[in-house]
């Protein structure tokens, strides 16, 4: 095989793997703009089930429910797994290999089992009288529900962040005059934000994804994923391919922004060090 | 644009009782006029609960009400404008996860909408509250012919939401005549073009009703035959699906299904090629229902909602949009005639005196129900049995393959 036979076997080869993973949102996207319900025959183009989309008030509260719960309990449990995890860090090596798996536990129980336990855990809670006359469910189990999920999630993105820090930098901050909470705060987070970040946007990601823990606890409320699962019986509306098509919108886009932001981020901080080596040489 | 003419000729219906001061339940005194579409009776306290903040929590079938989505009425807004009572709609897939959701104690709703023997099994286990007809006057309003069903034998329970009946789907270009019975979708010729409940109690009953028999089977014995049948019919069998049949059957991609009339309607709407049949052996009439859960805390306001459910102008714009048969005699007057007098929807007496309901089973039938069912569906998948014994060596060949490693890198450590 020659050069110019490999290079078009790779090329394929992506092609095939982007239209994999691509073709079926492509195929969904399009299917947004259909005139008829249908999703085997295009009729026309049109613009409706947008309009309709932003008319219909239950996949709209819906939606509205699942960004909130999934941004109330990603920042809960970023916050909450964070600390966990400077705790954990902290412990001997034997405690700390325990609870470590320990925490793994949920990440890999099957989404079913941790959601059915939390609802007999809230059932039970609920049987005690706690939640008062309206009962428990609802917001807050949701929310417990969602953060109990989270925050492995976060530990497990945290965690090896932490333990990369040299741990000379927390003392050697000390050194040069920082408070304790002034090193965590100036020295030790900055560090681990980039971690901290992204096991932000991975809670966030399952929080809005979710659908069997937030079944077994949402009472009488509904996240997106639930709304759409019962439309099963009946055809599921265009609405959501409309829907689908706007978040997916919106996720690329703050992906490329962010790419963007980054990689000007970089290059500056490239020039920058290349100066100061262009300077050094002068001198 | 079927859908303008529908909702202009119910309008045009509505003012001509109006004017006319027609018979029916529409001519108990005045109106009052809620919305463009919807008027409800003024002989009754609509706005009784509207200065105590309640919120009520309905639990409907997804899709199942006229919510204002594509171009229909909002019959929920009109319900919150007239009475001042919130709504909490939400929805669920299955009488089943219906069921599992009350009994769990996991939620309370005051109004919620099981099927049939939904309704019996949940009365039965006293999780349903009777009603109390006089905050219901528009249940007068309900064909005599959908009261009074074995699972609901005195209506105490139960105020009819929709009914339909199932029948088999036919592509006119895809079979060589139309087909007549149920044993049509076991006909080797069609191999491979036939689609199939993805649903146990459904799937069964067509393959009970080709063998004549019932489709509430009085014991485990019966059951093993029945679900004998549907393995037999395994080869011939597409897929199993549920909502994934619309598209299916739309594109021309199988041959026939079973499916309920009411979407029969919407798919012949969207392809002319199809068509609809009654199977001769008998068919599957269901009804889905309006009940308050026992638990309830609103239970009268619940019962206001299920009246204002009752109402023509309501009756009539849920109709329209969910495309089911309805059981108010004064929404099927305002239907078009081509729907009014339709053999898919309002099937004739020779149907009907075929048709059977569902009944709540015993236990021990309904376990061997599921049981067998999940046996027929894994049955003979391209040796899934096999993937799975593979598949658990795998695993447990990877974990000795860590544990392995970790421990040469412990040795290698310690050295």
């Amino acid at each position: 095989m020659n050069k110019k036979q490999s290079v078009l076997l790779q090329r394929t080869y992506i092609i095939l793997i982007f239209c994999f993973m691509y073709l079926p949102i492509a195929v969904m996207i399009a299917f947004s703009f259909n005139e008829s319900k249908s999703r085997a025959n295009f009729t026309g183009f049109t613009l409706d089930w947008y309009k309709s989309l932003f008319h219909n008030e239950m996949i709209l509260s819906a939606l509205g429910l699942s960004l909130i719960l999934a941004l109330v309990s990603s920042v809960l449990a970023t916050v909450l797994g964070t600390l966990a995890t400077i705790g954990i860090h902290s412990m001997s090596r034997r405690t700390q290999l325990i609870v470590n798996n320990i925490s793994y536990v949920p990440v890999v129980n099957p989404e079913i089992i941790t959601g059915v336990s939390l609802m007999l855990l809230f059932v039970m809670a609920q049987n005690f009288g706690l939640g008062g006359d309206s009962g428990l469910f609802g917001w807050p189990t949701l929310l417990v529900a969602h953060i109990t999920f989270n925050v492995p999630y976060v530990i497990f993105n945290v965690g090896p962040k932490l333990r990369q820090l040299d741990p000379s930098l927390y003392n050697a901050a000390l050194d040069l005059g920082c408070t304790p909470r002034q090193a965590f705060f100036k020295v030790i987070l900055p560090q681990l934000s980039p971690a901290i970040l992204s096991a932000f946007l991975i809670c966030l990601t399952y929080s809005i994804d979710d659908f069997m823990i937030s079944y077994f606890n949402s009472g009488t409320m509904q996240t997106l994923p639930i709304a759409i699962y019962s439309m099963t019986r009946k055809k599921v509306s265009p609405e959501i391919n409309a829907l689908s098509a706007v978040m997916f919108c919106v996720i690329l886009a703050i992906i490329l922004v962010s790419n963007a932001a980054d990689s000007r981020a970089y290059r500056k901080n490239q020039n920058a060090i290349r100066k100061a080596m262009q300077e050094e040489g002068a001198r | 644009m079927k859908h303008c003419v529908r909702k202009s000729a119910a309008l045009l219906a509505v003012l001509a009782l109006a004017l006319t001061g027609a018979p029916g339940v529409l001519a108990e005194g005045e109106q009052i006029q809620v919305s463009e579409d919807i008027s409800v009776s003024a002989d009754y306290d609509w706005t009784r609960f509207a200065d105590d903040g309640i919120t009520l929590n309905v639990y409907n079938w997804g899709l199942y009400i006229s919510d204002g989505s594509d171009d229909s009425v909002n019959v929920l807004s009109a319900f919150e404008d007239l009475t001042g009572i919130k709504v909490n709609y939400t929805t669920f897939d299955s009488n089943e996860s219906l069921y599992a959701k009350l009994k769990s104690g996991g939620a309370t709703y005051d109004v919620i909408v099981p099927s049939d023997y939904m309704v019996g099994k949940m009365a039965a286990e006293g999780m349903l509250a009777p009603l109390d007809f006089a905050n219901i006057p528009n249940f007068a309003g309900v064909g005599e012919e959908y009261l009074g069903w074995d699972f609901d034998p005195d209506n105490t329970y139960s105020v009819p939401y929709t009914w339909g009946t199932t029948g088999l789907i036919y592509n006119t270009t895809l079979v060589d005549e139309a087909p007549t019975s149920w044993a049509a979708l076991w006909d080797v010729q069609y191999a491979n073009n036939v689609l199939m409940f993805n649903n146990s109690r459904d799937a069964y009953a067509i393959a009970a009703k080709k063998l004549g028999y019932s489709l509430n089977p009085a014991s485990v014995e019966e059951v093993d035959i029945i679900m004998e049948e549907l393995k037999a019919q395994k080869s011939v069998v597409q897929a199993y699906v549920m909502d994934e049949i619309f598209d299916k059957m739309e594109g021309g991609e199988a041959a026939m299904a079973p499916y309920y009339a009411g979407d029969a309607l919407t798919m012949i709407d969207e392809n002319p090629d199809l068509a609809f049949v009654h199977p001769s052996e008998g068919v599957n009439f269901f009804v889905d229902s309006m009940c308050v859960p026992a638990n309830s805390k609103n239970k009268e306001a619940a019962e206001l909602f299920i009246n204002y459910m009752c109402e023509p102008s309501v009756g009539l714009a849920n109709c329209d949009y969910i495309g089911y048969s309805t059981p108010i005699t004064a929404v099927w007057e305002q239907l078009d005639d081509d729907l009014k007098y339709s053999e898919i929807a309002y099937p004739g007496e020779e149907v009907m005196a075929k048709a059977e309901v569902f009944s709540t089973l015993p236990d021990e039938v309904n376990a061997a129900m599921d049981a067998q069912w999940s046996e027929m569906k894994s049955y003979e998948e391209g040796g899934s049995g096999w993937m799975v014994v593979v598949m658990l060596l795998l695993a447990i060949a990877v974990s000795f393959f860590n544990i392995w490693r970790k421990l040469r890198k412990k040795a290698r450590d310690n050295y």
